[in-house]
């Protein structure tokens, strides 16, 4: 692979400058003032790699990839100009999925226009096939249960361990089959063609059962765990390929979304296999029951609170984003403001439908990152906040992960909403959150519920301020 | 040979990931992985050598065609919607 001829130099001298620009602008990504700037290096990086390999001495017809290419671009920029914010978990995942099929595309195409493979790239080539399909049609299953194409909830069915369990085997036995090639196949007259389909249907099949038996409160997680693989495909396609660029690459991203995977499940107090594997596992009922009643608000009558008060905590959650409330709140803010309040918003890591989810769409209304807290920071003072303002969030605000031993939660850190001196909760109705648990937070003494949709009962508050 | 010298690389660039995205802020996770997952389309440039040669058998070219096709979509949809969410990250005027 490494041959002395200019072309090859140049672009392998390439290469590293676009490495190094790969990881400069990761770097920048490290504040919100020079992510942007971040994001463009990265973009010229890409730009970089993409020409100078352009000259490669193995590519003479132009034709297919300038059809190619430009479609993608077409695609591409529709993609991202049409998007909502609040479609981003979707856009990502379908992103994550594209990228996936796209290494198994590659992999698939090095098999096919050659026949003398040594074992090690058959391996490689192998894995990345693996890996791609895996991340493809995970994330289409990710993709339908962000956009409730299919149920959110956790879907399983009796004998799905051992239907599992044999895959994961037959994916196993296939994968020798693949690297033993050609000798045993042609020794049992199989076709290798036969070999590398089914091996594209077990990794597509593998991806998709991966994904079903995980609900949505635990999307964060997956996500972030398709967006490594989709580094680890690539990665794999590089080793294929022998392309130094693939793997520096693909391995940024792969450590990308490991990291984002580990933090999403220190958030909820779960290893990854909990997160993985829980949907097996029986739904854990506890007999504790909390004693009170909830009390209900007006939005009117909370308006005069918000009116006395100084300092107000907001504490957003996927419900947020489903009322679209985000604007509304930002409004919100300003006639807190302008009436001599502090307004701070406190961000659960696990808030939303993946990880950063909160903070984009608030970015879109205009709220200052500022006054955006990570749920340690904000914990060390929230009992000095006069209003704490719960909306459509409950499992990262549930006290009982502090205070109930045996509560499915208990251990999980949450931001401690209960200690404020008065605690607003902005809910549809009387429903338990996602892991299916009452939440003792509304039962507390300092709480109130305004019950209704979150832009309404916002913009009802916003009405009475300007009156 | 070659497989260790891979490796390496391999392993070196874990590591700077994993140094370089640790520092990244909470605030910025969702653009950050939008921005990976423009990075992940790097395979373009393993689909573009595919793609171009024509000593292969012509369904191989199409399959590299194919991933140059998809790969793009991942680079110009990735980069192009990062922007869009980092450009709405302001400080308090």
């Amino acid at each position: 692979m490494i041959e002395t001829n200019t072309t090859d130099l140049i672009i392998n001298f390439s290469y590293v400058l676009a490495a190094a620009l790969f990881i400069f602008g990761l770097k920048l990504l490290g504040h919100p003032s020079s992510a942007r700037k971040g994001n463009l290096l990265s973009a010229v990086a890409m730009l970089i790699a993409i020409v100078v390999t352009m000259f490669d001495n193995n590519i003479v017809s132009f034709q297919v990839i300038a059809i190619a290419m430009l479609a993608g671009s077409v695609l591409g920029v529709l993609a991202a100009r049409i998007v909502a914010m609040t479609a981003m978990p979707e856009m990502v995942s379908l992103l994550n999925g594209i990228g996936g099929l796209a290494s198994l595309f590659v992999a698939w195409a090095t098999v096919a226009g050659n026949n003398e493979i040594s074992a090690f790239t058959m391996i490689v080539t192998f894995l990345a096939l693996l890996i791609g399909g895996v991340t493809f049609s995970g994330s289409l299953i990710a993709w339908a249960k962000l956009s409730e194409r299919i149920t959110g909830r956790s879907v399983t069915f009796t004998g799905q361990a051992v239907f599992n369990s044999l895959l994961v085997l037959t994916i196993i036995f296939t994968a020798y089959l693949f690297v033993a090639q050609p000798t045993m196949l042609r020794g049992l007259n199989i076709d290798f063609n036969l070999v590398l389909y089914v091996a594209i249907g077990l990794a597509l099949l593998f991806g998709i059962m991966l994904v079903l038996p995980i609900g949505g409160a635990d999307m964060p997680v997956v996500i972030s765990l398709l967006n490594s693989y989709s580094g680890l495909a690539a990665c794999a396609a590089g080793f294929a390929l022998h392309n130094n660029i693939l793997i520096v690459a693909g391995s940024l991203v792969g450590a990308s979304g490991i990291i984002l995977t580990n933090i999403m499940c220190k958030a909820m107090n779960r290893s990854l296999t909990n997160v993985l594997f829980s949907g097996f596992m029986p739904v854990t009922k506890t007999d504790m029951v909390i004693e009170g009643e909830v009390k209900p608000l007006s939005a009117e009558d909370a308006y005069y609170v918000l009116e006395a008060a100084q300092s107000v905590v907001v504490i957003p959650g996927y419900g947020m984003a489903v009322a679209q409330a985000q604007h509304a709140m930002k409004e919100l803010q300003q006639l807190l403001e302008e009436n001599g309040a502090e307004v701070a918003y406190a961000i659960h890591p696990v808030a939303g439908r993946m990880p950063g989810h909160m903070n984009v769409l608030l970015a879109e209304a205009d709220v200052s990152y500022e006054q955006l807290f990570e749920m340690d920071e904000i914990n060390k003072r929230i009992q000095n906040f006069d209003v704490a303002m719960v909306i459509g969030a409950n499992d990262v605000v549930n006290p009982a992960a502090r205070e109930m031993k045996g509560s499915p939660i208990y251990g999980m850190p949450v931001i401690n909403a209960d200690l404020a001196k008065n605690v607003f909760v902005l809910k549809r109705g009387m429903a338990s959150g996602f892991a299916g648990i009452d939440n003792p937070l509304f039962f507390k003494p300092n709480c109130r519920m305004i019950f209704g949709d979150a832009k309404e009962t916002l913009g009802s508050m916003i009405r009475q301020f300007s009156d | 040979m070659d497989a260790v010298y891979l490796l390496f690389i391999l392993l070196l660039s874990i590591f700077v990931g994993f140094e370089l995205i640790q520092k990244v802020p909470a605030t910025l996770h969702t653009p950050l992985m939008s921005g990976a997952n423009a990075i992940s389309g790097i395979t373009v440039v393993g689909a573009l050598a595919l793609a171009g040669s024509d000593n292969m058998a012509d369904y191989s070219t199409y399959l590299g065609a194919f991933a140059v096709f998809l790969a793009t979509i991942n680079v110009v949809g990735g980069y192009l919607v990062t922007d869009r969410m980092l450009a709405m990250f302001k400080k308090k005027h």
